[in-house]
């Protein structure tokens, strides 16, 4: 029986003939009742699983996943991890989850190949270049690492960066978060459910949420394919489907859903060890450990559940892949894939109660539900454990659509999110 | 690229034209007596519905709106019209 995993246990189970290793977790059926329920088997229900029963030992739990295990948007983002935005807020917010995740392989015992190997936001003007400086500004009075970097200093991060002094985006300096980088996806579900799992949790997938069980006005469990499941509170971690949930639940959000595409290149030799942002093309990318390009961009421009994305923005993406890395003309393209993701007004998450009682919300991630995967499973358990909310979940209450308070992160920060 | 029927100047390619706000939107009126809640229903909460849809679009070529219904699952369009008056 070999349940932690080490150097050791692998060199002992390589000498057993890989004998003794367990399935990461069991395959329960569902029990009837259940303290907490949590709706949505990726990364952040599988993260609030684990901190319901870690931070608040509450560890009669369900996670149920209406298929598998993160094969949602926790399988199909580009797995970046970074904290640079504007907002006092939003950087408490997303800080939270960099620091979580810079100690999340050690304490789930489960190598989630976090790399921190930095983001580089690419200015390409004088105007751009104020901006910047008025990010990195904020992110260090905010608390978090951020360095303004001048062509050299950015040339010298990606030299294989357009050096053209013609080109329609040339590099005028940049933004530079070091802490900030990439995790294996899959891992981060993996070992949130694993450790969860090793708490007591029940991971129940292959169980789809049909409608919600109302009772005096609150909500007291689920209908799914499997049977009622009742449950002291529920938590609902859904993002790309919130609104169809919320349907069932019977309230409305302010939410649109969006496809959000990526690309992947032929594996190639490394030639690129940071991750780099365009502000000019919206384009993103990095070079996977398995040595393709990833690529992404901005949100395609149709509201979607269709997980496939349209060929304009395509377009879009690669023409700015191009202008960035001209070399790259040579790559072909492996794969092009699709989530839907959950876009919310001002770009900033949805954290608290919802409409109906006892059911809370952790939704509106738009394209940023992967860096905050840590954070949003603490503040959800959080809620779902006190009822009440944590100070960092506290500005993204659904409550500041009516006070106007909003966390507007499209202006603050201009990042396509 | 998926042509998008404009009622005004026939089938054309999607990048012409913009997505404005979902179909079917009543401005909450008198003004004076429109609580905070409600102003923030009319202005953010939305169905969202996976499957047939009814949209207001703009042609940008031609700077129209339209209404267009169409399935947020397949991206069909089932159909698209002039604006009447309604949203």
């Amino acid at each position: 029986m070999t349940r932690r995993y080490s150097a050791w246990t692998l060199a002992k189970e390589g000498l057993r003939g890989q004998t003794g290793w367990q399935p990461a977790w069991r395959t329960p059926e569902p029990k009837p009742t259940y303290d907490a329920v949590i709706i949505g088997g990726g990364g952040h229900g599988l993260a609030t699983a684990y901190y319901l029963a870690k931070n608040h030992g509450i560890r009669n739990v369900a996670v149920i996943e209406k298929a598998w295990l993160g094969g949602g948007n926790t399988g199909r983002n580009t797995t970046t991890i970074r904290s640079n935005y504007f907002y006092p807020e939003s950087v408490a917010l997303y800080d939270f989850a960099l620091t979580l995740y810079e100690g999340l392989g050690r304490e789930l015992n489960y190598n989630i190949m976090f790399s921190q190997r930095g983001v580089l936001t690419v200015a390409h003007s004088e105007g751009e270049m104020e901006i910047a400086a008025r990010t990195v500004n904020a992110m260090q009075i905010n608390g978090t690492d951020a360095e303004l970097l001048t062509p050299a200093q950015a040339l010298d991060k990606a030299p294989l960066l357009n050096r053209d002094p013609r080109a329609r985006y040339p590099v005028f300096g940049a933004v530079w978060q070091g802490r900030a980088g990439v995790a294996r996806h899959d891992a981060v579900a993996w070992g949130y459910a694993r450790a969860a799992d090793g708490l007591g949790v029940d991971i129940i997938q292959d169980c789809e949420v049909t409608d919600f069980l109302v009772e005096n006005g609150r909500c007291a469990g689920v209908e799914t394919t499997r049977g009622t499941i009742r449950a002291g509170t529920v938590g609902l971690a859904v993002a790309g489907h919130s609104s169809v949930l919320a349907a069932k639940a019977g309230f409305r959000l302010p939410i649109q859903s969006y496809s959000l595409q990526a690309m992947v290149s032929e594996p190639v030799k490394p030639c690129l060890d940071t991750v780099v942002l365009y502000m000019g093309t919206g384009t993103y990318l990095f070079q996977s450990d398995k040595g393709e390009i990833v690529v992404g961009g901005g949100l395609d421009r149709v509201p979607s559940y269709a997980q496939r994305g349209n060929p304009p923005m395509q377009r879009t993406v690669l023409s700015g892949m191009l202008e960035m890395f001209p070399s790259f003309g040579q790559l072909r393209m492996l794969r092009q894939w699709a989530g839907n993701v959950d876009v919310v007004p001002d770009s900033s998450p949805l954290i608290g109660p919802s409409p109906l009682p006892g059911l809370y919300l952790n939704c509106g991630w738009g394209t940023g539900g992967f860096k905050s995967i840590p954070a949003g499973g603490w503040l959800l358990a959080h809620l779902m454990a006190t009822g009440a909310h944590h100070a960092i979940s506290r500005p993204f209450d659904l409550d500041r659509f009516a006070t106007g308070r909003l966390v507007d992160e499209a202006a603050g920060s201009g990042i396509a999110h | 690229m998926q042509l998008f029927p404009c009622p005004f100047c026939g089938p054309r390619d999607e990048t012409e034209f913009q997505f404005a706000t979902e179909a079917g939107k009543a401005l909450p009126e008198p003004a004076g007596d429109v609580s905070a809640d409600r102003w923030a229903a009319y202005l953010y909460l939305k169905d969202n519905p996976k499957g047939v849809t009814r949209e207001v679009w703009l042609h940008s070529t031609c700077g129209e709106f339209f209404l267009m219904e169409r399935d947020t699952v397949t991206h069909a369009v089932i159909g698209s019209r002039a604006m009447g008056g309604e949203a």
